[in-house]
C-alpha cells in the first residue's frame, strides 16, 4: 500500500507517495527529476547511485524511501555551472572519467570524505572510495581529481577562504 | 556554445528539400529537439535531407558564424567529438569554440559506422577535415568575387577572411552565407560506415601549421556531466512513457510454458507482453514494473535448454571440439621443415575465459513505435544500425497496432549512457523497447536490471591458443607457430542491425547466424618461418545464449596477444637474450622499434635473460614485463611493473610506462586518458574477469561474482611517451593499448615469480596454486 513519505533533498522539502519498499533512487529519478544518482546494479554493489544522507555516502538504490531520515544531498544539487563544488571544479579540471555513468558513486563519496577532512593520504583516499565501479578504466584521472581536491578543499579550510 | 543544436526553422527546412543550402539560421537545444519529437505523431519528419554527396550534410554555417558539424558515430566519453571540432576548427580558420558536433541520429546524420574499431578520427576525422578543407575553399571563392581579390592574396582567421595586403578589405563567414543559398557538391566513395571516405577539390592544410589540431582543447562533454545537468538517455522522459522490464529464464534457451498472469494481481497496471519467448512486462510506474517482473509467475519448458559444458571444463570442451571452419591468417616460409630441423622445441599453450561488457548500467531504450512509425533513443555506438535493426524486426512482427501492411519508418536517436566498448547489451535493450512499445502502443522505456547486463549481454569469446616454436643447435629461431582455438568473436554481428543478431530477434525465432571470425597476432616479427592458424568452433548455444558473442574492446586482441607476447618473451629466454632485445632483433618495422626503445626508455629497462626474483622490503616480489603490438595503423610498447604478493597471491600493477604512436595526435590531454583508459580496463580483464557458467546459465550475474578492478588496484604512475607521425594522420586510439596489457602483466609476473601465468585472469587463488606448484 503506497504511502507518503516527506523527505529533503538537495535543501528542498518534498512529499513523496509511492510504496514503501521502493528504494530512493526511483523517488529521486521519477518524481524529482535528478539526473546525478543513476541505476547502475540496483545491489549497493557498484555506487552509480551515490548520495550523501546527513554527511554520510549511501546507495540511493537500496535504502528504501520509507528509510530516508534527514538531508539528502545529490550530485546536481551539489554545486552549479558559476560555483562547483570543489570536488566538482577538480573533476572538470582532471577530466576525470569517460562516461561518466558512475560519477554520483566517487564525487559524492569524495565530498562526503573529504568535507569531514581534506587531509587525506593517497592511501586513506584509495581506502575511501573501495567498493566504487568505473568500466572505463579512468581511475588514474578520478585519483588525480580527488587528490587535486582534497589540496584544494585543505588549502582553503587553513585559510578560511571557503565560500560554500 | 551548448552541445547538440538543432535547426527546426521551417525556411531552412524548405531551403533543405531543394538542397540548396549551407545555412542553419535557428537552433534550439537538443532537449528541445526531444520534445518535439516526442509530442509529434510525424515522428519520422525528416529534418534534413541526408546526401552524402552534398557538403551541407556534412557542415553547416549560421548567420553568427557558428559551425554545425553532423558526425555519423558519437563520442564515447572519450573526447571524441571535441577532437572531430579541432580539427573542423583547424581547417575552416574559426575557434573550436564555435564548432558545435551534431551526432548519432539517424534524420540528421548520414552514417559513418557509429563507434567503430577505434576508427573516430583515423576514419570520420579524416572525412570532417576534407569537407571542411573544401568548405574552406568553397567560402573563400565568394570571398573573392565578392571582395574581388584573388583567391591566393585571401587569408582566414576566426571566420573572417580578409586580403592579405589590406586587413580593411574583409568579410566573414557569416556574411559570405547570410541571405544566400547554395549547395556544393563533394565527391565520396559511396561506401556507407566506417569505410565512408570524402574526396575534395581543396587540399587540407599542411601539418605543420596547425594552429588548433595538436592541442589540448578541454572535452566539451565534461562540464555537463560532472554538474548533473547533461540528459542522458536514461533521464529522458516522453509523454505517456511507460516503463518496461524482461523477464529472463533460469535456464537458457528455455521456452516460455505459461504464464501466470495472476501472480501480479496486486500490482496495479501492469502489462504482460508475451511473443514467442519473448516475455516482458509494462507499467506506468518503474518500481510496479520491477516489482512484476520479479514476481510474475512463469513456467518455462527446458527440454532443450541449457549449455553442453561448464566453465570449469570449458578449455578441455574446446580442444576437443570440431571446428565450423579453420583457416591460415599468415604463412611464410616452411614452418613444418622448421620443425623436422629443429634441436628443440618450446611450445606453451594459453587459456582465455568469457569475459562481459558489464557496462555501469545495464541496457536502457525508449522506444515510441506507432502505427508504422518508431523513434529509437539509444545510447548504442551502431545506432543508425539500430534504426535499420528495428525496422526489420518490427516489420516481422504481426502486429495488431500497425495500421497498415507498410513497412515501418524509424528513427533512432542516440544519447550518453554507460560507457560501451564494442557490440554490448545496447542493441539488444533498444529491440526489447521496440517490441515492447509496438505490443502496448505507447512509449515504453526499458531498463534491463543488474542479473541481465552481467548474465545476458553478448561476451568476449573464450580460446585456446598454442604457440611453438623451433630452435637450431645456436638457438636461433627457425619456426614460429600461432594457432587460436576458440569461439568466433562474431555469433553476433558488431551491429544490431538484422533480427538474428539480437537477443529479442532470438526470442521471436529469428535464426542466429554466426559469422566465423578469429584473430591474429599483429606484429612485424621476422623469423626464417612463421604461420599463424585458427579454428573457430561453433557457440555453446546458437539460439538466445547468454554466451552469444561479439565485438568486445579491440575484439581477440588481448586474448591471442596475452599468448602471441607471452610466448616472445619464453622465445627471448630460451635462446637467452633478453626480452626488449630479441624484440629489436626481429621486429621488421621501424615504428614497432621507436616504441619499444621509448617505453623501454621510459622504464629504464635493465636487460635480462631470466627471471629475477625480485623481493622488495615489504616482502612482495617484484618484476617487470614488456610487450608490444600493432593495431590498425597504430602500435604501442608497454612496459609494466608488478608487485606480487606470495602469501595472499594478490598481482597489483604498480606502474605502467608506454611508449605510443597513434599517428597524427590530435588533442594529447584527452590521448593520454583514452590511454589510460584501455591500460585499465585491460588490466580489470586481465587480473580480475572471468565469465563463469554451469549447465544451465551463466552464475556471474553481479559484481560480486564477477568483480572488476577498483581504485585499490589502480597502478600508482602511468606514463606514456607519444611518437607524434603528423604525416600519417590521425590513428586509433580507442583500443590499440588494450592488447598489450595482458601479456605485460604476464612477463612481469614472471620476472617477479620465475613462473608462467598462462590463463587468465590472475586470480589470487590461480597465482597462489602457480607459485606453489
Amino acid at each position: 500500500m503506497d504511502k507518503t513519505f516527506r523527505i529533503n533533498v538537495d535543501g528542498v522539502d518534498h512529499a513523496i507517495t509511492a510504496d514503501p519498499a521502493m528504494p530512493l533512487l526511483y523517488a529521486l529519478r521519477n518524481e524529482l527529476g535528478k539526473k546525478g544518482p543513476r541505476f547502475g546494479c540496483g545491489l549497493a554493489q557498484c555506487g552509480a547511485c551515490t548520495v550523501i544522507q546527513d554527511g554520510v555516502a549511501i546507495r540511493s538504490c537500496v535504502v528504501p524511501i520509507s528509510a530516508v531520515r534527514g538531508k539528502v544531498r545529490t550530485l546536481d544539487g551539489l554545486g552549479s555551472i558559476d560555483n562547483p563544488h570543489p570536488v566538482q571544479q577538480a573533476f572538470i579540471t582532471e577530466e576525470a572519467g569517460q562516461c561518466e555513468y558512475c560519477m554520483s558513486g566517487w564525487i559524492m563519496t569524495s565530498v562526503a570524505l573529504l568535507e569531514q577532512n581534506p587531509d587525506r593520504s593517497d592511501a586513506e583516499i584509495r581506502a575511501a572510495l573501495a567498493g566504487l565501479k568505473c568500466r572505463c578504466g579512468t581511475h588514474m584521472s578520478i585519483l588525480r581529481a580527488v587528490k587535486r581536491a582534497a589540496d584544494e578543499m585543505a588549502s582553503t579550510e587553513t585559510t578560511g577562504r571557503r565560500d560554500d | 556554445m551548448t552541445k547538440g543544436l538543432l535547426d527546426v526553422n521551417i525556411e531552412r527546412r524548405d531551403l533543405l528539400k531543394g538542397a540548396t543550402a549551407l545555412i542553419v539560421t535557428v537552433a534550439v537545444p537538443v532537449a528541445a529537439q526531444q520534445a518535439i519529437v516526442a509530442t509529434s505523431t510525424g515522428v519520422r519528419v525528416a529534418e534534413r535531407s541526408l546526401n552524402p554527396a552534398q557538403l551541407d550534410t556534412w557542415l553547416a554555417i549560421d548567420g553568427d558564424g557558428a559551425v554545425t558539424a553532423y558526425w555519423g558515430k558519437m563520442d564515447m566519453g572519450q573526447g571524441v567529438d571535441t577532437a572531430i571540432a579541432q580539427i573542423i576548427a583547424e581547417e575552416l580558420d574559426v575557434d573550436v569554440d564555435s564548432v558545435d558536433v551534431i551526432f548519432g541520429d539517424s534524420a540528421r546524420c548520414v552514417d559513418q559506422g557509429g563507434a567503430s574499431g577505434s576508427s573516430g578520427l583515423q576514419r570520420s576525422g579524416v572525412a570532417f577535415r576534407a569537407a571542411a578543407a573544401e568548405a574552406r575553399l568553397v567560402l573563400l571563392e565568394k570571398a573573392s568575387a565578392k571582395l574581388a581579390v584573388p583567391l591566393r592574396r585571401l587569408t582566414v582567421s576566426d571566420g573572417v577572411v580578409r586580403a592579405s595586403d589590406d586587413a580593411s578589405v574583409s568579410v566573414s563567414y557569416a556574411d559570405l552565407v547570410a541571405g544566400t543559398s547554395f549547395n556544393e557538391p563533394i565527391s565520396w566513395n559511396s561506401k556507407f560506415g566506417t569505410s565512408l571516405e570524402l574526396a575534395t577539390r581543396a587540399t587540407p592544410k599542411d601539418p605543420a601549421n596547425y594552429k588548433i589540431v595538436g592541442k589540448s582543447v578541454p572535452r566539451k562533454d565534461i562540464t555537463g556531466k560532472i554538474m548533473a545537468t547533461t540528459e542522458y538517455l536514461h533521464d529522458l522522459k516522453v509523454p505517456g512513457m511507460l516503463h518496461g522490464r524482461m523477464l529472463r529464464p533460469a535456464v537458457a534457451g528455455a521456452h516460455v510454458a505459461n504464464v501466470d498472469r495472476e501472480s501480479i494481481s496486486d500490482i496495479p497496471d501492469v502489462q504482460v507482453v508475451v511473443r514467442n519467448d519473448f516475455i516482458g512486462v509494462v507499467a506506468a510506474n518503474e518500481w510496479n514494473a520491477i516489482r512484476a517482473a520479479r514476481q510474475l509467475k512463469v513456467a518455462w519448458d527446458e527440454s532443450d535448454a541449457g549449455f553442453p559444458t561448464t566453465s570449469e571444463d570449458l578449455f578441455d570442451w574446446l580442444r576437443s571440439a570440431n571446428p565450423a571452419k579453420s583457416g591460415v591468417a599468415h604463412n611464410n616460409g616452411d614452418v613444418d621443415a622448421g620443425f623436422s630441423a629443429a634441436a628443440s622445441m618450446i611450445t606453451a599453450e594459453f587459456e582465455w575465459p568469457f569475459q562481459s561488457h558489464a557496462r555501469m548500467g545495464p541496457a536502457a531504450a525508449v522506444a515510441d513505435v506507432r502505427d508504422d512509425e518508431a523513434v529509437v533513443w539509444t545510447d548504442s555506438q551502431k545506432s543508425f544500425d539500430t534504426a535499420t535493426g528495428a525496422k526489420l524486426l518490427l516489420d516481422s512482427i504481426p502486429d495488431e497496432h500497425r495500421s497498415t501492411d507498410a513497412t515501418f519508418e524509424v528513427r533512432s536517436i542516440w544519447m550518453p549512457g554507460p560507457g560501451s566498448y564494442g557490440r554490448s547489451d545496447a542493441g539488444d535493450g533498444a529491440m526489447d523497447a521496440v517490441i515492447l512499445s509496438a505490443a502496448v502502443g505507447a512509449p515504453v522505456r526499458v531498463q534491463w536490471m543488474r542479473h541481465e547486463g552481467h548474465a545476458w549481454d553478448p561476451k568476449g569469446p573464450a580460446s585456446v591458443i598454442t604457440c611453438r616454436a623451433a630452435l637450431d643447435d645456436d638457438r636461433n629461431v627457425l619456426a614460429y607457430q600461432f594457432h587460436i582455438k576458440g569461439f568466433s568473436r562474431r555469433d553476433q554481428n558488431s551491429r544490431e542491425n538484422t533480427p538474428g543478431d539480437v537477443l529479442a530477434g532470438h526470442l521471436l525465432g529469428h535464426e542466429s547466424t554466426p559469422q566465423w571470425v578469429m584473430g591474429n597476432p599483429a606484429d612485424s616479427y621476422r623469423f626464417p618461418s612463421k604461420r599463424y592458424s585458427w579454428d573457430a568452433v561453433p557457440p555453446l548455444r546458437r539460439q538466445a545464449s547468454p554466451l552469444r558473442t561479439a565485438h568486445f574492446r579491440d575484439p581477440y586482441g588481448p586474448e591471442v596477444h596475452f599468448a602471441s607476447e607471452s610466448f616472445i618473451d619464453e622465445m627471448a629466454i630460451a635462446v637467452g637474450m633478453d626480452p626488449l632485445a630479441f624484440r629489436l632483433k626481429h621486429v621488421a618495422d621501424e615504428r614497432d622499434a621507436a616504441v619499444l626503445r621509448a617505453a623501454a626508455e621510459l622504464a629504464n629497462w635493465v636487460p635480462r635473460t631470466a627471471a629475477r626474483r625480485t623481493r622488495s622490503d615489504d616482502g612482495n616480489l617484484v618484476g617487470s614485463g614488456l610487450a608490444y603490438a600493432q593495431r590498425g595503423g597504430s602500435v604501442n610498447a608497454i612496459v609494466v611493473e608488478v608487485e606480487v604478493n606470495p602469501d595472499t597471491g594478490r598481482v597489483r600493477v604498480r606502474r605502467m610506462w608506454v611508449g605510443a604512436d597513434h599517428g597524427l595526435i590530435v588533442n594529447p590531454f584527452t590521448l593520454d586518458r583514452t590511454i589510460e583508459g584501455n591500460l585499465l580496463q585491460a588490466t580489470s580483464r586481465t587480473l580480475f574477469e572471468e565469465v563463469k557458467f554451469d549447465r544451465s546459465a551463466v552464475t556471474t550475474d553481479d559484481w560480486l561474482s564477477y568483480p572488476i578492478l577498483e581504485a585499490a588496484d589502480a597502478p600508482d604512475e602511468v606514463l606514456i611517451k607519444h611518437i607524434n607521425r603528423p604525416e600519417l594522420g590521425p590513428r586509433g586510439a580507442g583500443e590499440p593499448t588494450t592488447r598489450v596489457v595482458p601479456p605485460a602483466i604476464a612477463n612481469a609476473f614472471f620476472d617477479a615469480t620465475g613462473v608462467r601465468l598462462r590463463r587468465v585472469p590472475f586470480t589470487p587463488e590461480r597465482v597462489l596454486a602457480a607459485l606453489n606448484a
